[in-house]
């Protein structure tokens, strides 16, 4: 017996809120979560999981992100709007300084190499460049320089990690994963790095600045290079030309093992 | 008469969860998230509230998976077994509404539409607006008992499971409860 009244109540059966499913699984932990945030080379989202953040990309075809994280991760990854504010202000921080600082970050899905360059390019401070045979050498892997470059181009989190502060030793940029290429002098600009001083020294092959009072050489980006005054800055092309005038390394940038 | 309400590969999903629950789960929030969110809507008419609910029924019942040893949820008739979280979700926040009369009354999102026309469905439309409401001012038993057999379309022997009563008084509470609703129905528009 159906009447009227059971069909009408038949008709009270509503699709749940698109947000169940990704809150739900978050929640769980089944899946990863991700946010949008803003970043100097425009939106970017920004995914992680139980242990810190594990992506972050150009902002541009939600779906397409997703499929690629699910991919790349094995994880689903779906698109929150509440996250704890204090997450959200260390993201925005570790962004817009481009160091992870108080954020945790999750490298555990790449290689122990990988992971090494990475954590060692983000001690690379802002406002300075490292060339990518100074990460190989750090790491204690001198000839990798290639390898090097082929793990930063991978970075699963750019910005956080900064990689675009890694740089060819002949003065070029080398590559960038984060958008357009241009996105690399671009923030590295945006951070205060005179890219025509730098261009300028590259030209000349110089790669090293020292100063005659202290007779320390550095990376011409270094604080302390900075620091030097003009008159008593001296420029050389090699550790060894450096070395050889009675220059020792800067224990800051290390440019050749510091002793 | 079927003894529990078939979902779609009702069986397959229980022998994935009892295989792995992790894997298996998102076809779970899949299968019953317009099944409870519909009821929880009806039972609290409160978008907020029912979505609330609707989500911490799957967190309880992803952690009482994990729980299960496979056997027991191979043999779980999930919908009802998933109902029983829920419709106690909803029987709390009844009463702890119930307290509160003032408490507002916020607009249903627009039911699904099922019917061809511009006027008939309006018709029906405020049909439904009006029962969900009057669903509304039915004592639990008789609100969640009609709720869950012609909104959420279980069958009796899962909504006694779920609202733990003898088959007999849920039939009966639905019953009695369509009884309420026609009376009250036909009472306005006489």
């Amino acid at each position: 017996m159906t009447d009227q009244i059971e069909t009408t109540l038949a008709g009270l059966r509503v699709p749940a809120p698109h947000g169940v499913l990704p809150n739900v699984l978050a929640a769980t932990g089944l899946a990863d979560r991700y946010v949008q945030r803003d970043s100097v080379v425009g939106p970017v989202y920004v995914a992680f999981g139980g242990d810190g953040v594990t992506r972050l990309d150009i902002a541009m075809s939600e779906s397409q992100f997703e499929s690629e994280y699910e991919e790349m991760m094995g994880r689903p990854v779906v698109k929150v709007d509440d996250v704890p504010p204090a997450l959200v202000t260390r993201v925005d921080r570790a962004i817009s300084e481009g160091r992870p600082g108080r954020l945790a970050v999750d490298l555990s899905s790449l290689t122990d190499f990988q992971q090494a360059v990475l954590r060692k390019t983000a001690e690379i401070p802002p406002g300075e460049v490292r060339p990518y045979g100074w990460v190989a050498r750090e790491i204690g892997k001198p000839g990798a320089v290639r390898a090097v470059g082929t793990a930063l181009a991978r970075n699963p989190v750019p910005l956080i990690i900064p990689c675009h502060r890694v740089v060819r030793s002949d003065g070029q940029f080398g590559q960038y994963s984060l958008g357009d290429a241009a996105n690399k002098p671009r923030l590295l600009r945006e951070e205060g790095v005179d890219l025509e001083g730098l261009e300028s020294l590259a030209t000349r092959r110089v790669r090293y600045t020292g100063s005659d009072t202290t007779k320390i050489y550095c990376h011409p980006t270094c604080r302390h290079a900075r620091r030097t005054m003009e008159i008593h800055q001296v420029e050389f092309k090699s550790e060894k030309a450096a070395e050889k005038a009675g220059y020792r390394a800067c224990k800051v940038c290390r440019p050749a093992v510091a002793a | 008469m079927t003894t529990t309400t078939p979902i779609p590969d009702a069986t397959t999903l229980t022998a994935a969860l009892a295989e792995d629950v992790d894997r298996a789960f998102p076809a779970l929030v899949r299968a019953l998230q317009d099944d409870i969110y519909s009821g929880a809507l009806r039972l609290t008419r409160d978008p907020h509230a029912a979505q609330d609910i609707t989500q911490e029924t799957f967190l309880r019942a992803y952690t009482a998976l994990g729980l299960y040893p496979p056997q027991r949820i191979r043999d779980l008739s999930l919908r009802g077994w998933v109902w029983t979280i829920a419709a106690n979700l909803c029987r709390n926040r009844a009463r702890s509404r119930s307290r509160k009369p003032e408490a507002a009354l916020e607009a249903a999102p627009p039911v699904a539409d099922r019917r061809p026309g511009p006027e008939p469905e309006a018709m029906a439309s405020i049909e439904r607006d009006r029962l969900a409401d009057l669903i509304g001012d039915l004592p639990w038993a008789m609100a969640s008992a009609v709720v869950l057999r012609h909104v959420v379309d279980l069958a009796y022997e899962d909504i006694a499971e779920a609202l733990d009563r003898p088959v007999g008084t849920v039939k009966s509470d639905v019953h009695r409860g369509l009884q309420r609703l026609r009376a009250q129905l036909e009472e306005e528009s006489s």
